[in-house]
């Protein structure tokens, strides 16, 4: 891996840390907070690509866990992982690898109906893995867990838009992706 | 380094970080196929008892913990509904017992200390190409990097409101483009003192 990849995952890592400062709607009845973070998720997919978008958010993840307050709120620590919303932060990573993976294969084709796609793929992954997690977490049956969750669609949708519009106008300003055929 | 910690010099302060870590994972596996809810309030009574025990004041101990309640009362509520009051409380004694004693091992164990366990579990992976000693780095160029963002964002804000536009969804893009340059920037200064090849 080049210095650059280094700091650029950094910057991805410390872009997330800085969308955990725009404070979190707190939702009633929802497992976890809404939050500005999912946009850096899919943002280092879309920019970075699926190695380096995955490693941004892995070294986001490990700050998490050595117990920085990096989440929306201050918060941060293994309580969180292990928690009923532990999944969701532990899909960021492999939701930042999908996207990037998806990003790289249609890269020659980018635009904003297949960025729209990619990230719509990002933002499912997420759902697949924090889901689950949180009725395992909880026993609690899965189509329970599904129904608390349908409150985040609305903000997801939103933030899946703004983020494909920016990959799209980034990606003609500064390209860093490598097509993968 | 800024943390969730809380430093003092309890035996559970002293204990090396893997074995926190590793001892952590043995036992919020082992609470999870508990059922009984007399073992698991006992569970509860020995985490808050650890507390006293490293020395964390209450209120920390409060503040670390009180943003699983919410999430918890509401997955106790369905398991009343769905299952049984006894379903309920075990599920809230889990949760609490596990978070509890999670959040003990971030407040009794430094950063660094952390990220030092962390290389060190990293290290197998050293075989497909990932090198431990690089996560220190990244990790205190993501601190670095925190304030530069903040700027940049400030200035982007700044230029734009100068333009006369009040907010546009056109923000990300140039503080994107901006401090993207500057991490390559950093980048190709890291190769040019030969840090590339010092940390082989």
């Amino acid at each position: 891996m080049r210095s650059k990849d280094l700091a650029q995952i950094a910057l991805f890592a410390a872009l997330m840390v800085v969308l955990g400062f725009i404070p979190a709607v707190e939702l009633p009845l929802a497992p976890a907070p809404l939050t500005s973070q999912t946009v850096g998720v899919l943002l280092a997919g879309s920019i970075l690509g699926a190695r380096r978008g995955g490693l941004a958010l892995l070294l986001f993840d490990l700050l998490v866990v050595v117990g920085l307050p990096v989440l929306p709120g201050g918060r941060g620590g293994l309580g969180v992982i292990l928690g009923p919303t532990g999944g969701f932060i532990l899909a960021w990573p492999v939701a930042a690898f999908v996207v990037g993976l998806l990003t790289e294969r249609l890269w020659h084709r980018y635009n904003l109906g297949t960025a729209l796609a990619c990230n719509a793929v990002g933002t499912l992954t997420i759902y697949a893995i924090g889901i689950p997690w949180s009725a395992v977490v909880a026993h609690l049956p899965a189509w329970r867990a599904i129904e608390v969750s349908a409150v985040y669609v609305p903000g997801d949708i939103i933030k899946l838009i703004i983020c494909s519009v920016v990959a799209v106008r980034v990606r003609r300003a500064y390209p860093l992706i490598e097509a993968r055929t | 380094m800024l943390g969730l910690h809380h430093p003092g010099h309890s035996p559970l302060h002293r204990s090396p970080a893997g074995v926190k870590l590793l001892t952590l994972l043995a036992v919020s596996t082992v609470v999870f196929f508990l059922e009984d809810l007399r073992i698991l309030a006992g569970g509860l009574l020995l985490a808050g008892s650890l507390y006293a025990v490293a020395g964390i004041p209450w209120r920390t101990a409060v503040r670390q913990s009180t943003a699983v309640v919410p999430v918890t009362l509401l997955f106790m509520a369905a398991q009343w509904v769905l299952v049984s009051w006894h379903a309920a409380a075990a599920i809230g004694l889990r949760i609490a017992v596990v978070v509890l004693l999670a959040n003990l091992v971030t407040l009794t164990t430094p950063t660094s200390d952390m990220i030092t366990a962390v290389e060190r579990a990293l290290g197998p992976l050293r075989r497909f190409g990932l090198r431990p000693e690089r996560v220190g780095l990244a990790i205190a160029l993501t601190i670095r990097f925190v304030p530069v963002i903040a700027e940049q964002a400030r200035l982007v804000r700044q230029a734009q409101r100068a333009r006369g536009v009040r907010f546009s969804l056109a923000f990300l893009t140039p503080l994107l483009v901006r401090t993207l340059r500057m991490a390559d920037g950093l980048g190709e200064a890291l190769d040019a003192r030969g840090w590339e090849s010092s940390a082989q």
